[in-house]
């Protein structure tokens, strides 16, 4: 195994796991509809439906920070020590979420129930809107330098420099914010069919689900081809290395778009994607009873997302550009670990599919039988 | 940069929050998940819902403890790279594997069976059940394993070598991670959240026993949290010896400090209790103690097993003088000759750097290997003053009294209860122990923050011993910036904190009032 091999191959499981993780953002979904509902029984039917799930999502987003940081710590010195505000909003949002669930029903909770909830519809509205806004700076750029030569500078000895809205600059800059929306609205189009598959309740909560489905759908599908629209457009970095672990870059018109032709596997991945996407969409709106959407939406997701992460590394692409110096752009060449540690840490990844293995079996004996009404009334554990 | 150290120090307060409040939950966590799965086995194994409706109490207890303990623990992960951006490049390639690993092997653990335990009753079989109430268990132990051996590693940085190409260290041996402070410290740490968890059981099952309500639900839970506790606390105790002795071998400052000991000898006392002389510095006359009470002996027994081994205080450390294995005195390298060599060191790298720009290689080679030399004392090359390099004494030599001797009164608290317990009716009829019992639960948890503050403040001014110190550590961010989150977190979890607090106390009271003792054992 070469470096650039465990490089790459640590790119695709980084991939993998941003592909796992927006899936599971159903759960984000369902909480930032929890103020939309009709009667307080859908609103625990959410809750309780999205609560055993919701340490899934969590725990992909840590494990996704830490395979980031074994993986390309610079990038994760750089872009967490820098976009320090995106990051805070970000942790802030799923702290409190962690304990809403959980303390939501009982008593003495000391702020009542609403207050939880309003915790949940928070997590649920920033949480997929930021993480939107950080992964599409993997295209848009970010206003940073690296010089490694600052650690021995004892004044100022950080070696990433951040300009000085730490994060603001980000969060408010209209193009990141529009896959923000888009990931927050893929969220809740997923977490109506999740729940479709999930509960069964009346047809009217079912029929709604469905409703409310087609309409985050279709503004799914408008701000994500807006999003494409402009990934495809843009001009990108090409970048060569040199030995000293800098690059030199040029500027590429239609640099994503070439990548998705060079990289002719990444342009399928996100063809399959979007169709089934929009198959699990469409025909669980134009079916009567078909609660199965949200598999084929959810693997679409995922393939959709592996091939974003894919043309933002791959073909000699910086995943981080650099706007205030081309040069500091963060490449899986020069942002990676050492060939020892991607190799030690490439053993311990086999244990991976037996990781997901038994999450998908313990996921279908939990959801053999489909949330109630009824359960929820009889179970000594409720949210 | 804004005022360096206005950031390292709100930087410093900030994370010191996180892991003070992260600490509250977790022990208890480590040592309830055993609990509740001894509880369930036995509920399997006797067929009694008795333990059942133990099993379920316990493990409502656990639930509310763990959701804070999650919200909690995210945020340490995440502001090694919010907070200390520097250190997660320059010893990133080491320490980043750890914490990778965790979240594949333990967090998905943790979290996938955590989910069967709440919400799997009547979904799978009881054996399976109870096999994911032991998986929730050995998650949470297994995550300890990988934070605990990454936390030893900047206590004692091995298995890796500096590449001065990039700046930063890279490992070069993985199983070096694995170093005797590694194994002491997570074994210390897991099983004193055993004893924490035992001191829990049984203080609120002597509020049961207090009400006069469910005493048999209380009884069986005061032997098994009996048990549980005192075997934790007892290999905590092992453990904790285990550990002086590797603080005494790798970060004698520390040991030092723990002592409040400028001037060592032989055949050293230990201060079992004292003041420390606030006006102390390593370079003047004055007393150590305002007063002590000194153990003969056992500072020289602690650290090396040995009643007439030298110790070395904090004046000696910064001077220089040690002993050798033959006992004569010797001179190692002083503080200030560190000082020097670590700016030797940043020299040295800095031609370096130089050379590689002009494609010299012969220069990169002299460079490269005048750095080799001096690097083991690069991290000294930030500071100025021999000052900068001494550990806050105070701090650290209290905290290490308020653990020792709470650890101290809980064996006692253990050996007690578990007597009593077994003798008839005895702890049922003994009001005032009863009252003892639940006050001493917060001291537990007073005795091991003590624990960490001992470990952490001790270890300062470094956050990779010897090599990289927290204010070479940080991230370029505003004083303002890291000033307003340290007050966003400190309300936030304490805001959450009241609320755990009070659902608890809500949930133990709500318990008192039912009959836990339905008994439909076959």
């Amino acid at each position: 195994m070469t470096l650039e091999y465990l490089q790459n191959y640590w790119w695709v499981l980084i991939s993998v796991l941003g592909g796992i993780l927006v899936f599971l953002l159903f759960v984000q979904g369902g909480q930032s509809m929890l103020f939309c509902t009709k009667y307080d029984k859908e609103r625990d039917l959410i809750i309780n439906s999205m609560g055993r799930k919701w340490e899934l999502t969590f725990t992909t987003l840590v494990t996704f920070g830490g395979a980031f940081f074994a993986s390309f710590p610079l990038f994760y010195s750089t872009s967490f020590g820098g976009a320090y505000w995106l990051w805070i909003l970000i942790l802030f949002s799923f702290i409190v979420q962690a304990v809403s669930y959980e303390y939501r029903r009982k008593a003495g909770n000391v702020y009542g129930t609403t207050t939880y909830d309003v915790f949940l519809f928070i997590n649920g509205c920033v949480g997929c809107i930021l993480l939107g806004v950080a992964v599409s700076m993997f295209f848009f750029g970010a206003y940073f330098t690296v010089s490694r030569g600052n650690l021995l500078d004892p004044g100022s000895p950080v070696i990433s420099q951040w300009a000085s809205t730490h994060g603001f600059e980000a969060i408010f800059n209209w193009k990141n914010l529009i896959l923000g929306v888009a990931v927050l609205f893929l969220a809740r189009m997923q977490a109506c069919l999740y729940m479709m598959n999930n509960i069964a309740d009346d047809p009217s909560f079912f029929n709604r689900l469905k409703s409310r489905a087609l309409i985050d759908g279709g503004i799914f599908v408008v701000f994500f081809l807006w999003f494409l629209a402009m990934v495809l457009t843009a001009t990108g970095y090409t970048v060569s290395h040199n030995n000293d672990y800098t690059v030199v870059v040029s500027e590429t018109p239609f640099k994503y778009f070439h990548n998705y032709v060079n990289l002719w596997w990444a342009g399928l991945t996100l063809l399959l994607g979007v169709v089934l996407v929009l198959f699990g969409l469409l025909k669980t709106c134009f079916s009567k009873h078909w609660t199965k959407g949200i598999w084929f939406t959810g693997i679409g997701t995922f393939l959709a997302v592996v091939s974003l992460f894919w043309v933002a590394g791959f073909g000699d692409t910086p995943f981080y550009p650099s706007l205030l110096d081309s040069a500091s752009s963060l490449t899986i060449r020069n942002a990676s670990s050492s060939e020892f540690t991607l190799k030690a840490m490439s053993y311990v990844s086999i244990i991976i599919p037996f990781v997901l293995a038994y999450i998908a079996y313990v996921w279908r004996s939990m959801d053999k039988k489909k949330l109630t009404p009824g359960e929820l009334e009889t179970t000594s554990h409720k949210y | 940069m804004d005022d360096l150290m206005t950031v390292v120090d709100w930087s410093r307060w900030q994370f010191a929050l996180t892991a003070i409040y992260h600490w509250l939950f977790v022990p208890l966590t480590l040592g309830l998940s055993l609990i509740v799965a001894v509880m369930e086995s036995l509920y399997l194994k006797t067929k009694s819902e008795k333990w059942l409706a133990a099993t379920k109490f316990w493990m409502t207890l656990f639930g509310i403890n763990f959701a804070i303990g999650v919200a909690t623990g995210i945020i340490l992960e995440f502001e090694f790279g919010t907070n200390w951006s520097n250190y997660s490049w320059f010893v990133g390639d080491i320490f980043g594997a750890p914490l990778a690993i965790e979240g594949l092997l333990a967090f998905f653990m943790e979290a996938t069976f955590v989910a069967v335990m709440f919400f799997g009753w009547g979904k799978v079989s009881p054996r399976f059940h109870l096999a994911s109430t032991w998986l929730t268990w050995l998650g949470a132990s297994i995550s300890a394993l990988w934070i605990l051996v990454a936390n030893a590693w900047m206590q004692y940085p091995v298995g890796m070598e500096f590449d001065p190409g990039q700046m930063r260290n890279v490992m070069d041996n993985f199983w070096a991670l694995f170093s005797g402070i590694a194994v002491n410290k997570y074994m210390h740490a897991v099983f004193s959240g055993w004893a924490l968890s035992g001191v829990f059981v049984i203080g609120v099952s002597a509020w049961f026993l207090y009400k006069k309500r469910n005493v048999p639900f209380a009884v069986r839970s005061i032997k098994v949290g009996g048990w549980i506790g005192l075997i934790g606390l007892l290999l905590t105790m092992w453990t904790g010896d285990g550990s002086a002795v590797e603080v005494t071998k790798h970060q004698p400052m520390k040991l030092a400090a723990m002592e409040g000991l400028y001037r060592g000898g032989y055949s050293q006392g230990i201060v079992a209790a004292g003041l420390v002389n606030p006006d102390k510095t390593w370079n003047n006359d004055e007393d150590e103690y305002l007063f002590d009470i000194t153990v003969p002996y056992g500072l020289s027994i602690l650290a090396k097993h040995d009643l007439n081994a030298f110790v070395p205080g904090i004046s000696d450390i910064v001077e220089g003088i040690d002993v050798n294995e033959n006992g004569d005195t010797i001179n190692t390298v002083s503080y200030a000759e560190r000082i020097k060599l670590g700016k030797l060191s940043h020299e040295a790298l800095r031609e370096y750097d130089l050379a590689r720009a002009r494609n010299d290689r012969a220069a990169m080679d002299a460079a490269e290997q005048k750095l080799r030399e001096y690097y083991p004392y690069f991290g000294y090359g930030y500071f100025d003053s021999v000052d900068e390099a001494i550990p806050p004494v105070g701090v650290t030599f209290y905290s290490f009294r308020v653990m020792v001797i709470l650890g101290s009164y809980f064996l006692l608290f253990f050996v007690v209860a578990l007597f009593l317990v077994y003798k008839k009716d005895w702890l049922q009829r003994m009001k005032w122990l009863q009252i003892v019992a639940m006050v001493s639960v917060p001291f537990m948890w007073i005795c091991s923050e003590a624990g960490w503050m001992v470990a952490e403040v001790g270890r300062q001014p470094w956050t990779v011993q010897d090599l990289l110190p927290t204010k070479a550590a940080i991230s370029e961010i505003s004083s303002a910036s890291v000033i307003t989150t340290f007050w966003l977190f400190a309300l936030i979890f304490t805001v959450l904190l009241v609320a755990e607090v009070s659902i608890m106390m809500r949930q133990i009271g709500k318990n008192s009032t039912k009959n836990l003792e339905i008994d439909n054992s076959h």
